[in-house]
């Protein structure tokens, strides 16, 4: 579909180099496409999950249940693999090793969900079996939607009247506010950092089908993106 | 006052010094030199390499925090602006640089510290001012005119736009004058149901003017169509002013640069003609000056109201070229409102490259001139997000907003979601007021000792009544696109109902030029009324703040300047 001729198996150090030469200061300024061709999977390549992670913020037993949420959240399909393997346990516990509120999120948020499935099921959440871990994650699922629901619901809509309503205007925001305490809070978390973790890997990348970071010629769309958006303008139906 | 006495005097006087080197200082640096003139550039940050400094291409994946920085900070509000692959070198905040806001004001200042300032990662949107922006006040008796005209400037819009390259087409609307184009790329598939809606609606969206060629020039090649122009561009195929002016100006032999070095103050002599600028050279923790036959002040519009009052004499005791008390006056920024929508339509399509030459291949330009029953002043226009992006931190975000859960259903929602989400944002023309201005804190230093700025902002009904208008437009044409609005665009900054004043990133009018030297500080080739030897060609000239995005309006008016200069400089009168 794209003029952009046959990927060369240019690497992209090479390309790299190539440009750092030519777009200083006092290089000539222009630069070979074949050079600057950009080849898809190499960094990918370069940068595989080797499960040697040695661990730097969490113990074994909270990294376990972190690694347990995170293939819950986003598990493995018939499309692509888990959060897990897309690195989310290594990703989580390196920035929480960097940063004290973050790691107190985590870990606070592992003792309550702990004592929680004890409560529940007398088991630590990572001991238990996967239909009881299911059952709490369902909850705090719900209680984290419900929650940005009734913030919809509660606003007059989208249209603001004047300078003084915009005052107590909440509707869009995010901050859960729940019935189940510091789980829901926490769940959000460990829901947001295993998505960020899986889509910004190569496996997520893949997985949606991005199909750019790219180096081309000309740009073109596919003409059946064109057709697809033409069959489908409602303004056509309301007319005929 | 400084002890000259303390001061190791350059013994070199340059025949221009240039303070900063954004799209004003770079403009002045290249036209300057390229005429034979002997130019000093002040730059308060490092020079810039983007093979070392641009992160142009990366994947997340190639750092450790995937973007989120060290620690998370993005989760936190505290990451950099644009996204860790951004080319910026500065922010909201810069450390031992504070500045300070009135009880009751909103304000944000955006600084960049490097060769290029902020045009190295800045939109490339760029808009010709109309003939009838020149004329706010003949318009609707607010604000004031400019004291020159469309047909003053157009020849450098012409100039500009040929020299940098700007892509667009020939429409023939008057809010959206035409200009010296390249070949823009073809719209994008949601781009075109856009089109389609603002058709039914009577808005025009037309091919977008950004400052990207399309075709090599001047030994710089054309765009390649990786869509990351944010990152800064190491093919230079998008305008910087460190790439496309100060690079190609330093080969001349004609310029001299001094970068790491903070202007604290414009010094002038007994006659009250300005002579050298008094700077912190960073490295060495040790103040210099640096002396000139001409200086010329582009330290960014607040930068240089900062710079210029810090300057004061027994000529000049409210500030350099302050004769009339307008400097940090006037302060203006864009209206900023958005919001994201989505589409169903835009389901179950074969996912393509959308990254195409960075932002959107459309815009709307202001359909609004003739209307008589809108309850607000002036204008905006309206640019475009959407398409198949590069998966980043908060991906998925709006689709777990919109449905919530986890597991296998969330991820398949994820996937059927990505690319049906559209972003329209408004830019809109703020009517300067009183309220609004930056001024000096006197109880207030940076860590240079240089006393900081203070803002005081206001938005007025103008503006929160054109938010509005913005607010319904977006949502007929999300909805006659068959979507539904799903929130604010911009969560952390227009969650009141337009944009916190500063953070569109287009403060200008604090040194405003204009006929009367009372009410004005530069006269209409941005040289000081009171000061022959000054000129200031940043945005802090700007009588008006038109819709258009400032850049290339600064660019336009830095080159007529300089050429204006030359000819002084040659003729012998400054």
């Amino acid at each position: 579909m794209f003029s952009h001729g046959v990927k060369e198996e240019v690497s992209r150090r090479d390309m790299l180099r190539t440009i750092a030469i030519a777009m200083t200061a006092t290089g000539a300024g222009t630069l070979g496409l074949q050079a600057g061709r950009h080849v898809h999977g190499l960094a990918e390549k370069e940068k595989e999950v080797t499960g040697t992670y040695s661990l730097k913020f969490f113990n074994q037993h909270e990294y376990r249940t972190i690694k347990r949420l995170a293939e819950l959240i986003i598990p493995a399909d018939e499309e692509s693999g888990s959060a897990v393997d897309a690195g989310a346990g290594e990703f989580i516990d390196l920035l929480c090793s960097q940063n004290e509120a973050l790691g107190e999120i985590y870990t606070g948020g592992l003792l309550w969900l702990d004592q929680f499935s004890i409560d529940r099921v007398t088991h630590q959440f990572v001991e238990s079996k996967t239909e009881d871990q299911i059952v709490i994650l369902d909850l705090l699922s719900e209680e984290a939607h419900r929650s940005v629901l009734k913030r919809k619901e509660s606003s007059s809509g989208f249209q603001f009247e004047d300078r003084p309503e915009y005052e107590g205007f909440q509707e869009y925001t995010t901050e859960p506010t729940n019935g189940l305490g510091p789980g829901v809070r926490f769940f959000t978390w460990i829901r947001r950092m295993s998505a960020d973790a899986f889509y910004t890997s190569p496996i997520g990348i893949r997985d949606v089908g991005y199909q750019g970071n790219g180096y081309w010629n000309r740009y073109s769309v596919p003409q059946e993106a064109i057709d697809h958006v033409m069959s489908r303008r409602p303004w056509i139906d309301e007319d005929n | 006052m400084l002890s000259m006495a303390n001061l190791r005097r350059s013994p070199k006087k340059y025949d221009v010094v240039v303070i900063g080197s954004g799209a004003g200082g770079g403009t002045a640096v290249r036209v300057l030199t390229d005429l034979g003139i002997d130019v000093a550039l002040i730059e308060a940050g490092p020079m810039v390499n983007p093979s070392r400094d641009f992160k142009e291409h990366m994947w997340p994946y190639e750092v450790d925090h995937r973007g989120a920085e060290e620690g998370g900070k993005r989760y936190f509000g505290k990451g950099k602006h644009f996204g860790y692959f951004s080319a910026t070198d500065g922010g909201w905040q810069l450390d031992g640089e504070p500045y300070t806001v009135a009880d009751g004001s909103q304000f944000l200042w955006f600084r960049s510290r490097v060769i290029g300032g902020r045009t190295n990662h800045y939109g490339r949107m760029s808009f010709r001012f109309s003939d009838y922006d020149f004329k706010p006040y003949d318009q609707d008796g607010l604000g004031s005119n400019w004291p020159i005209s469309y047909e003053d400037l157009s020849p450098y819009y012409d100039k500009t736009e040929a020299f940098i390259g700007v892509t667009g087409t020939h429409e023939g609307i008057r809010s959206a004058p035409d200009g010296i184009f390249q070949d823009p790329p073809p719209p994008k598939a949601h781009e075109l149901l856009i089109q389609g809606a603002c058709q039914e609606l009577g808005i025009p969206c037309i091919p977008n003017r950004r400052a990207v060629i399309t075709r090599p020039h001047n030994g710089r090649q054309a765009c390649h169509y990786c869509g990351q122009c944010y990152r800064g561009c190491k093919t230079a195929s998008t305008y910087s002013s460190s790439q496309v002016d100060i690079f190609p100006a330093m080969k001349t032999g004609k310029l001299t640069i001094f970068d790491n070095a903070m202007a604290r103050e414009i010094l002038t002599d007994n006659d009250g003609k300005a002579t050298a600028v008094s700077y912190i050279d960073k490295r060495a923790r040790a103040e210099r000056q640096i002396h000139g036959r001409v200086i010329v002040v582009a330290a960014s519009t607040c930068e240089s109201a900062r710079l210029l009052l810090n300057s004061q004499s027994s000529r000049f005791p409210r500030g350099l070229a302050n004769d009339s008390g307008v400097v940090g006056r006037f302060l203006m920024d864009t209206v900023g409102f958005s919001v994201w929508g989505y589409v169903p339509g835009l389901e179950g399509m074969k996912t393509y490259d959308t990254d195409g030459f960075g932002g959107a291949h459309l815009y709307m330009p202001w359909w609004g001139l003739d209307k008589k029953n809108k309850d607000f002043p002036r204008g905006y226009h309206i640019e475009i997000g959407g398409g198949y992006r590069m998966p980043r931190i908060g991906f998925g975000g709006r689709t777990i907003e919109r449905h919530g859960g986890y597991g296998e259903a969330l991820k398949a929602k994820i996937r059927r979601e990505y690319g049906g989400f559209i972003g329209l944002a408004g830019r809109g023309e703020m009517i300067p007021n009183q309220q609004s201005y930056c001024g000096i804190d006197s109880d207030t230093v940076d860590k240079y000792g240089i006393p900081v700025l203070k803002f005081h902002f206001g938005w007025t009904d103008h503006e929160w009544k054109q938010a509005r208008h913005m607010e319904k437009t977006f949502k007929d044409i999300i909805e006659t696109m068959g979507g539904s609005v799903g929130g604010i665009g911009n969560q952390a900054f227009e969650r009141q109902g337009i944009s916190i004043p500063g953070t569109i990133i287009h403060e200008v009018g604090t040194v405003r030029m204009g006929e009367d030297p009372r009410t004005s500080a530069l006269n209409k080739f941005n040289q000081a009324h009171a000061v022959d030897n000054l000129f200031v060609v940043d945005g802090g000239a700007f009588v008006s703040n038109p819709d258009k995005n400032p850049t290339l309006t600064i660019n336009a008016l830095s080159w007529r300047a300089s050429e204006y200069l030359a000819e002084e400089m040659r003729a012998g009168n400054v």
